[in-house]
């Protein structure tokens, strides 16, 4: 860098005669502009500077639109107002003026207008479009932006006897053959011509040109070389070297010309070999500029049709590169290597301890880099290692960019490779994975590929792994990885002969007397056993299992348990009910439940009460809740939820359900039935064990005064015991603890939101912000946001509580998807619920209306209208998706939510319903 | 193509922005915010390399580049730029705001952070540099000596002017018709003429 510094201040004293005028450099600093700037300096808030600039624009407005203002005030004024607009201040009355002083003037006039035009307006700017003929369009567009002549036709400049003129009229045109291809070809000759200037700098800019439009020009590729050659062999004057390498831009620019000439083309290809290889001996000086020519060689060479002995010296080269110790040359040096390494992978190889150092590199571009040249060199073999590594930095990758990157990657290879890579992410990627990811997963499985041979292989090699994978150490597997185990067990295992069901029935056994192991994956696992469930060996397994878990607190378990032994002692029915091989039509499930219709009717004459959908009950809990002196529970069953995401998750779940009828249904509904009784009584224990509360402080005021604002569905995770073990805090610093425990505890209840407050101090006459960014984990109807101030006056200290209701509308954003893709996306999505609303009438056509409505109140996208069906999109903030599919049916909208997340088609539909029923 | 030049400072306050491609005003805004939150927190000993930011287009774009004293110099360019080529760009550039360093401290040491403010001091006339070497996103010039030329037979232009302002109509005809100096460098190609052999005529 020095050296380039005192060069420049040993060859420049001429520049310094820009401001060896007494006084100019004074006047910048005593200018108008000088006294702005320095204002702006001395100011400490942003909002300060936003009113400074005001005044600043309504003193330029001023200045520029009085006709008293001469040539020198107008430029000065244009320079600040381009200062202002750099800052992000409107300076749009300044435009048109901008324009003026670019017409008019003198030339340093023009320089400045000129100047304004080009950082002020676009192509696109009206008034490009309206203030300009043709003479002035051109020198605006092309962004030509001065020039020593008046003329303004560009193409006039070409044969300008001035070097500099010309080489930018050159580039001029080609910004015009951009913007308007069609009206400017006959300016192609031009371009040759440019080509064959007898000044270099003229034909440099002209290989802009060709570097976009080479393709057409096979017939130059002897010209470019023989142009290449004498640059390499430095025949150009002494002036175009730069740290004595002849004019390097310019052979970096033909290196590229030429690989884009010599790819796929032997004959071409041959012409350049010997420049090629002049090109590599030649770039020997130890400096940026030459390893930028070498790393450009590099490149041609491998893009050109192949010659050993130059793949040879490429390959040495890239190597200089990736060993370097200057850390731009590495990165460089993996990127040749990310190219080359499709043609060659064994130079991967040569280079493995270096990759391998890269992974752990402290600079995340390089590692980024380093992953990016793996997922190349991907295959069967080292798949596990390569996406353990990619999902590692996907761990402590918080870059949005790079996130969405990686994980396109990993889904990459999980195309090629399922079964490896999805058992890594399973294992690593744990419990932390959408459960999207391993139903998608298990219908791969189960539908399978085209050849019926590679289903079996695949299916084969499945359970072979994930015996493998029992008989080792299962306690630190994730719950969702056991959840597919099982699964694929229980259904395939039977496609190994000479596997033993009552082997499985062991290590599953295993799996079930873990205390680890969740209430969920044990029904799983409860299922994969039905499944299994033959010979005397496993049924005895079974029988003493359902022993015990019949007195299982779980209710799911306690039926599972119970199917089990019912099933294992009834070969018939078992087979009639789960059929060995799995057939690949799609089960038709009837999602009315309409087999159940007699059984409710006879309920509901006995006296039973109706049913209500949970939105349902939930509302009405919440118009009672002024009466009410306890605060409510959950109101979601959480039992009966759980029990239908295994159902929908699990396709042979669903089997199970529509094929039992009514027996199974019975038992379903009365699960039902006892989680409705739990809605008023405090729940302490949960599935996930014992129910934390959110903050002592807010439990307590719970405790005393039942606020009316709240919902019911609020205290998910709030709900507490005895609220006197946990009296108030006073002191800040464990309080701080505590609310950081408490939102960790939030987030680990797959509650609402997770926020941590911290504390703050606030003076006197300050206002203090703080910004908190609120993500849904789990939608619900609403969201409570609760929180303290603690505050000190006259050494007393008060605490003020504060909460803030938040409606899921507040997170819900429009989606913008195609019919189409909203049509792909609706078969992907796996939680659904329907419900009939009611429709706007007193337009002409409702569904529209009512459509709006929605789309008005919550923030909907409608993505087309159809006759009588319409169908809408929605998101949550952080991109999870919910489709609407709304159809006029018997005077009511009947809609159909569908999503990704669990309960967001739910909570969504309340607030359709709460919305609709406004109108 | 280069889409974008960025200088801002350490803060991220923007000292001079140009761009080639056309964003509006608020997403330049974003854009600047964006680039400087990348760039500052990485450290000064990893490469000046940076996979493009989301806003200004994605993975087809790099951000190049160099912290040189409170100033960050940013190039996002795409992949038809060389990497390092680009790099020693920057390089030339920095010498030139380093130079105006040097001048301004001579004249006025009132300011802290002379380096920075100077480049808006002079904000139209670094614009003019800059127009010397990188045109409409293309790299226009990267001979320094060649730049220098160019600004000053700017300068000398303005000073002139300055000279004949109480007569700008006559300002202007001088201007026009002055005969210009060669620019004491200018190539002499001579029998060194670059050859290109099997051009068809036209």
């Amino acid at each position: 860098m020095s050296d380039v510094v005192e060069k420049t201040l040993t060859a420049l004293p001429s520049l310094l005669s820009l401001d060896s005028q007494p006084g100019s450099a004074k006047l910048s600093s005593t200018s108008k502009l000088g006294a702005l700037i320095r204002g702006i300096t001395e100011l400490t808030s942003k909002h300060e500077e936003e009113k400074l600039i005001q005044r600043e624009l309504a003193s330029l407005k001023d200045q520029v639109s009085s006709p008293n203002t001469s040539m020198r005030q107008m430029k000065e004024a244009m320079v600040r107002a381009i200062y202002c607009e750099m800052l992000g201040y409107e300076a749009s009355f300044s435009y048109i003026h901008a324009i003026k002083l670019a017409q008019q003037g003198s030339i340093l006039d023009k320089r400045v207008g000129y100047l304004a035009v080009t950082l002020f307006l676009n192509e696109n700017h009206e008034f490009v479009l309206t203030c300009y003929d043709y003479k002035h369009i051109i020198p605006i567009i092309i962004y030509c932006v001065y020039d020593t002549c008046n003329t303004p036709l560009v193409e006039e400049k070409l044969n300008h006897p001035k070097e500099i003129i010309r080489r930018k009229a050159v580039l001029a045109l080609y910004k015009f053959y951009l913007i308007a291809p069609n009206q400017v070809q006959h300016i192609h000759n031009r371009f040759r011509k440019a080509l064959c200037d007898k000044d270099p700098g003229v034909m440099f800019a002209s290989l802009h040109i060709y570097l976009q439009m080479i393709k057409g020009y096979k017939d130059l590729t002897a010209s470019f070389v023989t142009i290449l050659k004498q640059v390499v062999s430095g025949k150009l004057p002494m002036d175009f070297n730069y740290h004595s390498v002849p004019a390097p831009w310019l052979q970096i620019q033909l290196l590229r010309i030429l690989s884009i000439l010599g790819k796929n083309d032997q004959s071409t290809s041959e012409i350049m070999y010997d420049v090629l290889d002049e090109s590599l001996k030649r770039a020997e000086i130890n400096h940026n500029i030459t390893y930028a020519i070498l790393y450009e060689c590099v490149k041609c060479i491998y893009t050109i049709y192949p010659k050993t002995d130059l793949l040879e010296k490429a390959a040495k080269c890239i190597g200089n590169f990736v060993l370097s110790s200057k850390i731009n040359l590495k990165y460089l040096g993996l990127k040749a290597l990310t190219y080359v390494v499709q043609q060659d992978p064994k130079l991967a190889l040569q280079h493995q301890m270096t990759i391998i150092e890269c992974l752990d590199h402290p600079d995340v571009i390089i590692k980024r880099e380093t992953l990016e040249l793996l997922f190349r060199i991907t295959n069967a073999q080292n798949i596990t290692v390569i996406v353990e590594k990619m999902l590692e930095f996907l761990h402590q990758s918080k870059d949005d960019h790079t996130t969405i990157d990686l994980v396109g990657k990993v889904a990459e290879i999980a195309e090629k490779y399922p079964l490896q890579t999805m058992n890594t992410v399973f294992s690593l990627g744990g419990d932390m994975i959408q459960p999207d990811i391993p139903n998608s997963f298990l219908k791969l499985l189960s539908e399978g590929f085209e050849s019926e041979e590679e289903n079996k292989k695949l299916r084969l090699f499945a359970v072979d792994s994930y015996i493998l994978l029992l008989e080792g150490e299962t306690r630190n597997l994730p719950q969702r990885f056991l959840q597919v185990i099982s699964w694929v067990l229980g259904e395939y295992s039977h496609l190994r002969n000479d596997l033993d069901p009552a082997r499985v029935m062991t290590l599953l056994t295993k799996l079930l007397e873990m205390r680890q192991t969740s209430s969920e994956t044990k029904t799983w696992v409860l299922m994969a056993m039905t499944k299994l469930c033959s010979g005397e060996a496993s049924v005895s397994i079974a029988r003493s299992v359902c022993e015990d878990l019949s007195s299982s607190m779980d209710t799911v378990q306690r039926q599972r348990a119970h199917e089990l032994l019912l099933l294992s002692q009834d070969r018939a029915l078992r087979s009639q009910l789960l059929p060995l091989c799995s057939d690949p039509e799609p089960l038709e499930v009837d999602s009315s439940l309409s087999f159940l219709d007699a059984f409710v009717s006879e309920a509901l004459a006995a006296g039973a009460a109706p049913y209500k959908p949970p939105h349902q009950r939930q509302e009405e809990l919440a118009q009672q809740k002024a009466l009410s002196l306890e605060p409510y529970e959950l109101s979601l069953p959480i039992n009966m939820s759980s029990s239908c995401v295994t159902g929908r998750q699990s396709p042979t779940l669903m089997s199970v359900s529509s094929g039992l009828s009514g027996d199974s249904a019975e038992l379903s509904h009365k699960g039902g039935s006892t989680t409705l009784k739990l809605e008023g009584v405090k729940r302490v224990w949960g599935r996930e064990g014992y129910l934390s509360k959110k903050e002592p402080v807010e439990e307590v005021a719970q405790a005393e005064i039942p606020s009316p604002l709240s919902s019911p569905n609020q205290h998910t995770g709030a709900s507490g015991t005895s609220s006197n073990t946990h009296p108030p805090i006073p002191t800040p610093e464990p309080e701080q603890e505590k609310q950081q425990l408490a939102s960790s505890l939030f987030v680990g209840l797959g509650s609402q939101s997770s926020l941590c407050l911290v504390r703050a101090d606030i003076y006197a006459l300050h206002v203090a912000v703080f910004q908190y960014s609120l993500s849904v984990i789990r939608p619900v109807v609403h969201f409570e946001v609760m929180g303290m101030l603690s505050y000190q006056s006259s050494h007393k200290s008060h605490e003020v509580e504060f909460t803030y209701k938040l409606p899921l509308t507040n997170f819900i954003r429009p989606f913008t998807v195609s019919t189409e893709q909203y049509g792909a996306m609706w078969l992907a999505f796996s939680n659904d619920t329907k419900q009939n609303l009611n429709l706007v009438t007193d337009g002409q056509d409702s569904l529209t209306d009512t459509l709006n409505v929605l789309k008005g109140k919550l923030n909907l996208h409608i993505v087309e209208i159809i006759g009588m069906e319409g169908i809408v999109a929605c998101r949550l903030a952080q991109d999870q998706p919910c489709l609407l599919h709304c159809h006029i049916h018997a005077g009511t909208l009947a809609v159909w939510l569908r999503s990704p997340v669990p309960d967001l088609p739910d909570s969504l539909l309340y607030h359709c319903q709460r919305a609709l029923e406004g109108t | 193509m280069i889409k974008a030049i960025l200088i801002f400072n350490n803060h991220g306050k923007p000292r001079l922005i140009r761009f080639y491609q056309y964003f509006a005003e608020d997403m330049q805004q974003q854009i600047i915010r964006e680039t400087f939150h990348l760039v500052s927190k990485r450290d000064d000993n990893v490469c000046n390399f940076l996979e493009g930011g989301s806003l200004i287009g994605g993975s087809d774009y790099k951000l190049i580049y160099r912290h040189y004293a409170t100033l960050y110099f940013v190039f996002c360019v795409d992949s038809s730029e060389s990497e390092l080529g680009i790099l020693d760009l920057i390089q030339t550039m920095q010498s030139f705001t380093f130079f105006f360093q040097v001048f301004v401290e001579t004249l006025d040491k009132c300011f802290e952070n002379v380096c920075e403010l100077d480049l808006i001091f002079h904000m139209d006339k670094v614009h003019y540099i800059l127009q010397e070497v990188v045109m409409g996103g293309m790299v226009l010039e990267t001979n320094m000596n060649e730049i220098v030329a160019q600004v000053e037979v700017q300068n000398r232009m303005e000073k002139s002017e300055g000279g004949l302002s109480a007569a700008p109509a006559r300002a202007v005809s001088a201007v026009k018709n002055m005969n210009l100096p060669e620019i004491p460098r200018n190539i002499n190609i001579g029998d060194i003429n670059i050859k290109v052999p099997s051009l068809s005529p036209f």
